[in-house]
């Protein structure tokens, strides 16, 4: 285990050095860096699935740290992360060796090489570390090579406001978690996470109250839960598509890690507000995520929405589990907690896809703008075909995985009726419902970004000259895609290790049982079977043409130009647009909207009845940024002009400063 | 074994040959209210074999995804024939999926139907497109709030189970959650396969139409499955409505007696429920698209009371 540990990072090191060592020359940078990189996350595959299997290793490196050096180790939850993360991991190195070739005229390769192989060898330990201070160390690390990958094409002005957001946001949440992590350990009186669970309820309220919520806070601004989303949309975009992939599939999951371990290890068992708090915020995250996706055109910001959706669906899951433990519901605990995990991993595989696919889509047609493109199912027909596994699998369709973790959710939210408070009633209730409006909404949303970016004919010239993307590109979307439907239709692989691993967490058999099969929750509750479902479906559909054929139906086809009330000329002008797709939900929700509609007409000086343009605006804003990031920021520059003051310029008053803090730290540590 | 498969293709059949007949059925009772003598109830089949008989014409600027269309729209409603418990409480397929599942594979035919829609590359698929998603996204709560009054009363999502304690506990019908839970997943009924006042079936006009929108492109084969799976998809909305909230008749044992019985009592069922929306559709005219979320939204505080009801009385 513990072998297969440095061999891992063994890689990364050498994928981060040999692309700075091959700087010079950026194509053997990307090939080194790359490949790398592909090996070290397969190597951390097989960790995390030894670790699933309940293979463990604990390893104390001192010195290297102060308080405690380096702890490493693995159990089940941490191991199955790990899985996660290696998921995401590999097709992006895969896809990165053919999809960063565009990068190597005009940006480093080597420090790309560098920043991206530090960035998946923090992301695998991070779920490893098992003391504070190497907790946070490799949480910085993370955040911070991520943002060195999201500034990748920092000339453009989008790209410097976007890393500048997320570097601030992600900061914020590191100071939350620092705060909470040390109110934590003196309370504990350790530094070792392992130390937590015991001492965690003798805890007095109000400390161990708001450790909850600055961990929460944290780790809720990782993940991306509305309202502490704003850098997800302009960040995750902003990324080269492969990284994108990798910090929508996987790197927000570590902030779920995170608050996983809060509520079911570290402060394990949580008065009930806990987990109730988390489900309406998770409730809100899906409802907004998904309306906020639907009104964008931008095909990597939509995907980031979603991301703030998705965690929004695994975040229900995990409230739930939390609710129903501090109800002392431990089975029914499990079987939320596993719907959350489950969809974890599968938003990692079919997340991942889809930046992949709008990658592929950038490449082709050097737009995100879906808008420009069309008619690409006929020119990039594999991506096309991988694109709309991820769209049905996000849109939680049987029998694709989306759906297998969706449904579980359903069940454990349903069940909640065995908790005897109305209050807490009435919070499942509106979760149900949150969560049913959430997944019509997130089908709409990608019928929008399947339909309108593939089908029908290309809106603009780069659509109709696109190319399919090359061969490592492909294999790594296909992969993702496989994924897909082997996680939807075979779930009992991954239930068999998520049941272990969730039951040590609550303390009982979960109440999810499985066949290789068939899923049931709580005996005779629910029951499904994607197996059954996937089998029927192809053979029906194989019937059909059969049947068609013993009935005598016409075979012949013909084609001929689409229907358009007798006018002469066909073109991509008189489809539907995204825009005009998004129209009907934009009025129905007009209220979160607020849309700001602007129609400019120039007439014909010499007749009204002739046009001579139209421009047409009709932006939907953000409520929620405006109402409350706003005056934070305007209280930030009005607290930093104040503090102008004290910028005088003059060294002697620096060293001033510098002694009277000195001074203040000595009379405070006394 | 044998039985078990007996059960299932009589229930497939039941559907896939039913179908054109409870629309026949319909559109008779419909010309009837209106004072018309309207077309034989057989005509859908007539209709069926006439546009089975034709060449079919694919638009150019289509992709393969408006072929496959048609064939997954029939294909989901023959699987979910196969798991809902149409003659029978002991429905052998029935563990391959609870409600949660049924509606799901109707999302998924939704789901490509509005692909489909869009691929023509036409104005009026992509605009039969959005609004059915409108729809279908806002039906979506309805019904799991409704499953989960059901679901809170039985005990169960199982199909079979909900049916088979509504048969042997007959007191369980009357209680005021599940009545608001039926008119709540009445309306969906209604707006899911695109009756009226959501959509009106009857209509070409551009302006109004949203499935007929959807589907303009189709023609010859195509054009009958898709008529084919729409029609299927009302006789199973109506097969559950009626089995779930009236479940008198279903079959306990699998003897041909019962099963016959469960048959000509689905019938009256379903004949009695088509009778209402020929009234309704008689009565009412068309909601404006935009007044359609105001009718979702009021059958959701029917499914919200249902559920609430069970809290608050218990």
């Amino acid at each position: 285990m513990l072998r297969a540990l440095a061999l891992a990072l063994l890689f990364f090191a050498a994928g981060a050095v040999g692309s700075l060592l091959a700087g010079s020359r950026p194509g053997l940078a990307r090939v080194l860096g790359n490949t790398f990189a592909l090996f070290g996350a397969t190597v951390a595959l097989g960790l995390g699935l030894a670790g699933a299997a309940g293979g463990t290793f604990e390893v104390v490196i001192p010195r290297l740290l102060p308080i405690g050096g380096v702890a490493l180790g693995i159990d089940r939850l941490s191991a199955f992360f790990v899985v996660v993360i290696a998921v995401g991991a590999i097709p992006s190195a895969l896809y990165a060796l053919g999809y960063t070739r565009v990068y190597e005229k005009r940006h480093s390769l080597a420090g790309m090489g560098l920043a991206f192989n530090a960035f998946l060898a923090a992301m695998v330990l991070v779920p490893l570390a098992r003391n504070v201070l190497t907790f946070l160390v490799l949480w910085e690390a993370m955040a911070l090579a991520s943002y060195f990958l999201v500034m990748t094409e920092s000339e453009q002005r989008d790209t410097e406001s976007a890393g500048w957001v997320y570097l601030v946001m992600t900061h914020a949440g590191f100071a939350c978690l620092l705060v909470g992590f040390l109110l934590m350990s003196r309370a504990a009186g350790s530094m070792s996470f392992a130390d937590w669970r015991g001492v965690s309820p003798a805890i007095g309220g109000t400390t161990r109250h708001a450790v909850f919520l600055l961990l929460a806070l944290g780790f809720g601004s990782k993940a991306g839960v509305i309202p502490l989303h704003i850098w997800l949309p302009r960040a995750h975009p902003a990324a080269p598509s492969h990284v994108s992939a990798l910090m929508s599939g996987v790197m927000i999951k570590l902030g779920v890690y995170g608050l996983v371990r809060v509520g079911f290890d570290w402060l394990a068992t949580g008065p009930a507000w806990w987990g109730g708090a988390v489900l309406v915020v998770a409730a809100i995250s899906a409802i907004l995520g998904v309306l906020y996706a639907l009104v964008e055109h931008d095909l990597k910001r939509l995907l980031a929405y979603h991301s703030v959706e998705n965690i929004g669906i695994i975040l229900l899951g995990v409230g739930a589990g939390m609710m129903f433990q501090s109800y002392n519901l431990p089975a029914l605990a499990g079987l939320a907690l596993i719907a959350g995990l489950y969809h974890t991993l599968n938003h990692a595989t079919f997340k991942s896809l889809l930046f992949m696919g709008a990658g592929a889509i950038l490449h082709a047609t050097h737009t995100r703008n879906m808008e420009e493109m069309g008619g690409l199912i006929k020119r990039m027909p594999w991506t096309a075909v991988c694109f709309l596994v991820g769209s049905v699998s996000i849109a939680a369709l049987p029998p694709f995985n989306g759906f297998i973790s969706e449904w579980l959710t359903f069940q454990s939210l349903l069940l909640s009726f065995q908790i005897s408070s109305s209050a807490a009633n009435l919070i499942f209730v509106l979760s149900v419902a949150a969560l049913a409006l959430t997944s019509g909404l997130a089908a709409a949303c990608f019928i929008k970004a399947f339909g309108i970016s593939f089908l029908a004919l290309p809106r603009s010239e780069h659509a109709r000259e696109a190319r399919e993307v090359d061969f490592t590109m492909r294999a790594a979307m296909a992969l993702l895609a496989l994924a897909c439907v082997a996680f939807g239709v075979a779930p009992f692989g991954v239930l068999f290790f998520l049941n272990k691993a969730v039951s040590v967490l609550t303390g009982a058999p979960t109440d999810v049982h499985f066949g290789w099969n068939s899923v049931m929750a709580n005996d005779s509750f629910a029951s499904v079977s994607p197996l059954w479902i996937a089998v029927a479906l192809v053979a029906l559909l194989s019937a059909i043409p059969v049947g068609l054929r013993v009935a005598g139906a016409n075979r012949r086809r013909r084609y001929y130009e689409t229907w358009g009330c007798g006018r002469a000329l066909q073109t991509a002008r008189f489809e539907y647009t995204a825009t005009a797709f998004a129209n009907p939900f934009k009025r129905v929700f007009g209220l979160l909207y607020r849309p700001v509609k602007e129609l400019d007409i120039q007439f014909h000086p010499e007749s009204r009845f002739f046009v001579r343009t139209i421009a047409f605006r009709n932006e939907a804003r953000s409520i929620l940024e405006e109402a409350l990031y706003n005056p934070l920021r305007r209280l930030a520059q009005f607290l930093a002009e104040r503090a102008r003051v004290l910028q005088s310029g003059n060294i002697h008053v620096y060293l001033l400063y510098v002694l009277i803090a000195l001074l203040v730290l000595v009379m405070l540590a006394r | 074994m044998l039985t078990k498969i007996l059960i299932e293709v009589i229930q497939l059949l039941v559907v896939a040959l039913g179908a054109p007949l409870l629309l026949g059925l319909l559109r008779k009772l419909k010309a009837r209210l209106q004072g018309r003598r309207g077309a034989s109830v057989l005509q859908p089949y007539r209709d069926l074999r006439k546009l089975l008989a034709k060449e079919a014409v694919v638009s150019e600027n289509t992709s393969w995804i408006f072929r496959f269309t048609p064939y997954l729209l029939a294909a989901v409603m023959l699987l979910a024939s196969l798991l809902l418990p149409i003659l029978t409480t002991h429905t052998p397929l029935g563990f391959i999926g609870n409600i949660i599942v049924l509606m799901y594979l109707f999302l998924l035919a939704t789901f490509f139907l509005a692909l489909a829609g869009l691929d023509a590359g036409s104005a009026f698929g992509g605009m039969g497109s959005s609004r059915e998603m409108v729809i279908a996204a806002l039906a979506e709560p309805t019904v799991m709030i409704a499953i989960f009054a059901i679901a809170l009363r039985v005990g169960s999502t199982s199909l079979d189970e909900i049916v088979r304690r509504g048969t042997t506990e007959s007191l369980l019908l009357l209680n005021p959650g599940h009545l608001l839970a039926f008119i709540a997943l009445f309306v969906v009924a209604l707006a899911e396969t695109g009756r009226l006042p959501v959509d009106n079936p009857a209509t070409h006009l551009e302006l109004t139409m949203i499935h007929e929108a959807m589907v303009l492109e189709y023609s010859g084969r195509h054009l009958a499955l898709v008529e084919w799976a729409a029609a299927m998809k009302l006789l199973l909305f109506l097969v559950l409505l009626s089995n779930l909230f009236f479940p008198w008749g279903v079959a306990a044992t699998s003897t041909p007696g019962a099963l016959g019985l469960a048959f000509v009592a689905l019938g009256a069922k379903v004949s009695a429920l088509a009778a209402i929306i020929a009234l309704l559709e008689t009565s009412l005219a068309k909601l404006r698209l935009f007044l359609v979320p105001e009718l979702l939204s009021g059958s959701l505080t029917l499914a919200l009371l249902a559920v609430l009801s069970f809290f608050f009385v218990r």
